[in-house]
């Protein structure tokens, strides 16, 4: 298959899955099964254009244009190449956690769900592989409308409200200040290609490029810069396998994804680098990182103390790329996919905790290790992903991004790194340590009566794990965070010529 | 044949109207206008072409030469006009079939149509004339038809917005015809050419002024230009659902051409902007219509009506665009006008399919409704989408020019207010997709019984275009960007 008809097929084939799952809406086991084999299809056709782009081929595909000049087109580059790869990969998992997840838990309009599913990670192959800005924007608004009705599922009052807060800072960041920036780039430039170099270079003088970087960066909304982080905490009303996947990965990855893109390629970091209009970013996003990590310390509910942490852990790369020099692009790249095996990880074992137990506050979590003794040893594998410790892939991309600071000369932003680390311990540490350390509070009485059964979960004595399909899943990530520590200088080779360092 | 396919425009409906009458039987009528409208689509559509290929028509009726005789005059804006009031005609009028026939007395139907095709030949006369009074004529007829239609409407109040209408509207008509008088008066002609021919000769005098003053008020009273909307909200929600969507999608769009016409080829754009600080007036006028009306747009219960302040401001935006006087400007207006007849012309036969079914519009009574009606709600969503201006829709489009032209002119803080109050149609969009799809039906009514085919189709026939024409531009902006250089002088 050449690159081209490769992208196609990334984009087309997950809405060729749309139709089949709402075809058998009827039919849950046929409906889940078109659900996994069409994520494992798309994860082989992402992996098989992986060596075409390693030696430095830029596969093409243009469609037609809808504004003179401007087509909807796609071109594929190493950055992008590495979060498909993530994208596509983890929805393979994703899905097998889901089918789990979902079953055990009797949730409803599970079609909805897949069919969503389905068309937002469609809609992130669409921003990975996107050629031009506009093609970009086209599939982020996409993503965005798509997971509207994920993060709505339960249908509660609650869930509006918060599918409210969710499509309000994302459609009103994106249209206000993200399309201005767009057309405004168009109109001084002329052109959107993703452009190695930058386009603005030598287009518009310093004070412009500095309202426009701020209209880019709080353009973006997925990116959850301060304070426009609301929706992502918002969102995680949506079934845990949303979390985990779009509100770990895909989505929000798409938005720091969107902000490397913009800056390698609409400013140039060189050009980025020159006019020094970029020092508000970086303390802003210095500002995320720790003001998130304090915020997170305070969550009592799982799922909200690792949104924040997610915000938190988005400003790294938001920092990386405002630091502007190649280390910083290398390790901002690196931890969407360090960062994505880890949280993915962590929100997997929340739901499994949700699914076995019916627990989400994390004060009730006392000596739920030693019942779900598997759920909590991939929660901590992924903590420590997080965190950055070796010999986890977390450590790599933390390395790269405190050596790009310290290239940089700002030994302050080294320090909002370690800072940053020491409160990862502070908030995820605890819950590791109450579920295998502190003794449950009283005795847990209503195991007896648990449904059991394949769907239901593992039962063997005193243990009552998460259904075998969510345990499959949480496995993969968690070896993927330790494999990751030993494959990082895969990442590194491939996103060198991205970074602007040859060979 | 093909010579008089100008004056086919204009006679083919005018014929039509008293065959309805006369044939009486409800379906005989209905084929009538089924057949008035369709020959009306497929001559403007040869007539576009004919004017892309070989320029400015000129038709003279009766063979009297212009100035003496009238002119009609068809040159790359009001063929594109053209094409868009008669494309709305033809896709509307099989809609009626099902919708009239519930909305009206059985005995009424002919009524109906005979009004109608009046209504039509009014506006596909008014954009083809060449001569400033056979223009007046004309917008006489659309009117008097158009208050006929809303009168018409199942709510006894449906006569009192009528009649509001009938007032303002005359209002209108009378402000037009003393400023074409006073033309007249000082030019002793009435053929727009002729009259621009003149002005930009003789020096600009008092009696120029005065009728430049009166033409403006006049047009924008008939365009509903903020603050002069007051007619359209009721007018538009309690007129039969046919004529809220007809009217919506042509009438308040033949008179912004009729603005472009004076503004930029009769009076010059020397006059038009030197005289009066038009620019600055036209620029904070569109901008309070698109805030003031979207806001009070997010207040109503009723679905129409907010569809209708949706209209004062996205009107608005057409008449941003005029204001910044440049080709990208004017092009996003023109661009506009077709893609907002196409979105809210497709929205409003959605909420015509909600009335035919529950026969009510108000927001209350939809809860559950995107269940029930699936296919209805979904045209009135994705048509939502474009009235919020999301990619892949032509509204989207039209933004995108729009905002190009407000930082050609160095207007960067009119793109930010473009942007912004575009956010406001996320709100009152949502609140309705939030009703329908997320609250349960109130009885628990589940199945589904979507309205007819004969009403889903044309309305799914303009949303579907309003996504076609976001994805290819080749037509509108094509079009668009040629008539507005035209209209600019650059030839």
């Amino acid at each position: 298959m050449t690159g081209s008809t490769a992208i196609a097929f990334a984009i087309g084939l997950p809405i060729f899955g749309v139709i089949l799952i709402l075809l058998n809406d009827r039919y849950p086991n046929i409906r889940d099964t078109v659900t996994l084999t069409i994520s494992g299809c798309l994860a082989l056709i992402v992996f098989g254009m992986v060596p075409e782009v390693t030696s430095g081929g830029r596969p093409t595909l243009t469609f037609l244009e809808i504004i003179p000049g401007l087509p909807i087109a796609f071109k594929v580059e190493p950055l992008g190449m590495l979060f498909a790869m993530v994208a596509s990969g983890l929805w393979v998992v994703t899905t097998f956690y889901s089918i789990g997840y979902m079953r055990s838990h009797h949730e409803v309009k599970q079609t909805r769900f897949y069919a969503c599913f389905a068309i937002a990670i469609s809609s992130a192959m669409g921003i990975c592989f996107a050629g031009n800005m506009l093609t970009l924007f086209i599939f982020y608004e996409i993503l965005t409308i798509s997971t509207y009705p994920l993060v709505i599922h339960s249908e509660t009052k609650e869930a509006v409200k918060a599918g409210r807060t969710y499509l309000g800072l994302l459609i009103g960041t994106s249209v206000a200040f993200l399309l201005l920036a767009i057309v405004w780039t168009w109109f001084l430039t002329g052109t959107l290609d993703f452009t190695p170099g930058g386009i603005l270079k030598e287009k518009a003088d310093g004070p412009i490029l500095g309202i426009l970087l701020f209209l880019y960066m709080y353009g973006i909304g997925k990116a959850a810069l301060m304070p426009i982080h609301r929706w992502l905490p918002a969102a995680m009303v949506a079934p845990t396998p949303v979390s985990a996947l779009l509100h770990a990965v895909a989505v929000v990855k798409a938005g720091v994804f969107t902000v490397l893109k913009v800056i390698v390629y609409i400013f140039g970091t060189d050009t980025l680098a020159g006019i020094g209009q970029d020092d508000w970013l970086m303390y802003i996003a210095a500002f995320t990182v720790i003001v998130a990590s304090c915020v997170a310390l305070t969550k009592d509910n799982l799922k909200a103390r690792l949104a924040y942490s997610t915000v938190s852990q988005l400003s790294y790369i938001i920092l990386g790329a405002a630091l502007a020099n190649s280390l910083g692009i290398i390790g901002g790249g690196m931890h969407i996919a360090m960062h994505a095996f880890g949280k993915i990880t962590l929100f997997f074992c929340a739901g499994a905790i949700l699914v076995a137990s019916h627990k989400t506050e994390i004060s009730e979590m006392k000596g739920l290790g030693r019942i779900m003794p598997l759920t909590f040893t991939a929660f901590f594998i992924g903590s420590l992903s997080v965190i950055g410790l070796p010999p986890l892939g977390g450590s790599w991309s933390k390395w790269y991004l405190m050596l790009s600071a310290s290239e940089a000369g700002l030994v302050f932003f080294m320090l909002i790194f370690m800072l940053s680390s020491l409160l990862n311990i502070a908030y995820l540490m605890p819950v590791v340590a109450r579920g295998f350390f502190s003794a449950p509070e009283k005795p847990e009485h209503h195991d007896t009566n648990k449904p059991v059964g394949f769907w239901n979960g593992l039962n063997i004595g005193k243990i009552h794990e998460a259904p075998p399909f969510c345990l499959f899943a949480m496995a993969i990530t968690s070896g993927g965070c330790i494999l990751l520590f030993f494959y990082a200088d895969k990442i590194y080779k491939m996103l060198a010529p991205v970074a602007g360092i040859q060979g | 044949m093909t010579e008089h396919l100008a004056a086919l425009q204009v006679v083919i409906p005018l014929l039509c109207a008293p065959i309805c009458m006369l044939v009486r039987y409800r379906d005989w009528s209905w084929s009538v206008a089924l057949f008035g409208s369709w020959s009306c689509l497929a001559i403007s559509w040869l007539l576009l072409q004919q004017v892309m290929t070989s320029g400015v028509i000129s038709y003279h009726m009766g063979n009297w030469v212009p100035p003496i005789g009238i002119e009609y005059r068809i040159d790359e804006i009001n063929a594109f006009v053209l094409l868009i009031v008669s494309a709305i005609g033809a896709i509307v009028t099989p809609y009626a079939r099902e919708s009239v026939r519930a909305e009206f007395g059985v005995n009424r139907v002919y009524m109906f149509y005979t009004s109608y095709m009046l209504c039509l030949c009014g506006l596909l006369g008014v954009t083809i004339t060449g001569d400033a009074f056979n223009l007046f004529v004309f917008l006489e007829i659309s009117s008097l038809s158009s208050y006929v239609l809303i009168a018409m409407g199942k709510d006894r109040r449906a006569l009192k917005a009528a009649y509001q209408y009938l007032i303002l509207g005359t209002i209108g008509a009378t402000f037009i015809v003393i400023g074409i008088g006073l033309l007249y008066a000082e030019t002793g002609t009435l053929n727009m050419a002729d009259l621009a021919n003149k002005l930009s000769k003789n020096p600009i005098n008092k009696t120029i002024g005065t009728a430049f003053g009166f033409l403006f008020v006049g047009i924008s009273l008939k365009l509903a230009l903020f603050p002069l909307h007051l007619w359209l909200p009721n007018a538009y929600t309690f007129a039969p659902s046919v004529v809220s969507a007809f009217l919506a999608a042509t009438a308040t769009k033949v008179a912004v051409y009729v603005l472009l016409r004076f503004l930029f080829t009769i009076f010059d754009i020397k006059i038009s902007f030197g005289v009066l600080p038009l620019e600055s007036v036209l620029l904070a006028l569109s901008i309070v219509a698109m805030f003031v009306a979207s806001v009070v747009a997010i207040f109503q219960p009723n679905i129409k009506r907010m569809l209708a302040y949706s209209s004062v401001a996205q009107i608005g935006y057409v008449i941003l665009g005029i204001s910044f006087i440049n080709i990208n400007g004017l092009a996003a207006g023109i661009i506009h006008l077709f893609n907002h007849a196409l979105i809210k012309g497709g929205m409003f036969l959605a909420v015509g399919c909600l009335f035919y079914k529950i026969a009510s519009v108000n927001i209350d009574k939809l809860a559950g409704i995107g269940r029930r009606m699936p296919l209805t709600m979904a045209a009135f969503v994705v048509g939502g989408l474009g009235l919020i201006g999301v990619p892949l829709t032509a509204g989207f489009i039209s933004k995108w020019y729009l905002i190009i032209g407000a930082l050609d002119r160095g207007l960067w803080w009119a793109a930010v207010l473009i942007l912004l109050s575009s956010l406001l149609a996320v709100i009152y969009i949502w609140r309705v997709v939030e009703v329908a799809y997320l609250k349960p039906s109130p009885d628990g009514n589940n199945h589904i019984e979507d309205a007819p085919p004969s009403m889903l189709i044309p309305t799914w026939v303009l949303i579907g275009s309003s996504i076609y024409f976001g994805i290819n531009t080749d037509l509108t902006v094509g079009v668009a960007k040629q008539a507005a250089r035209q209209l600019l002088g650059g030839g």
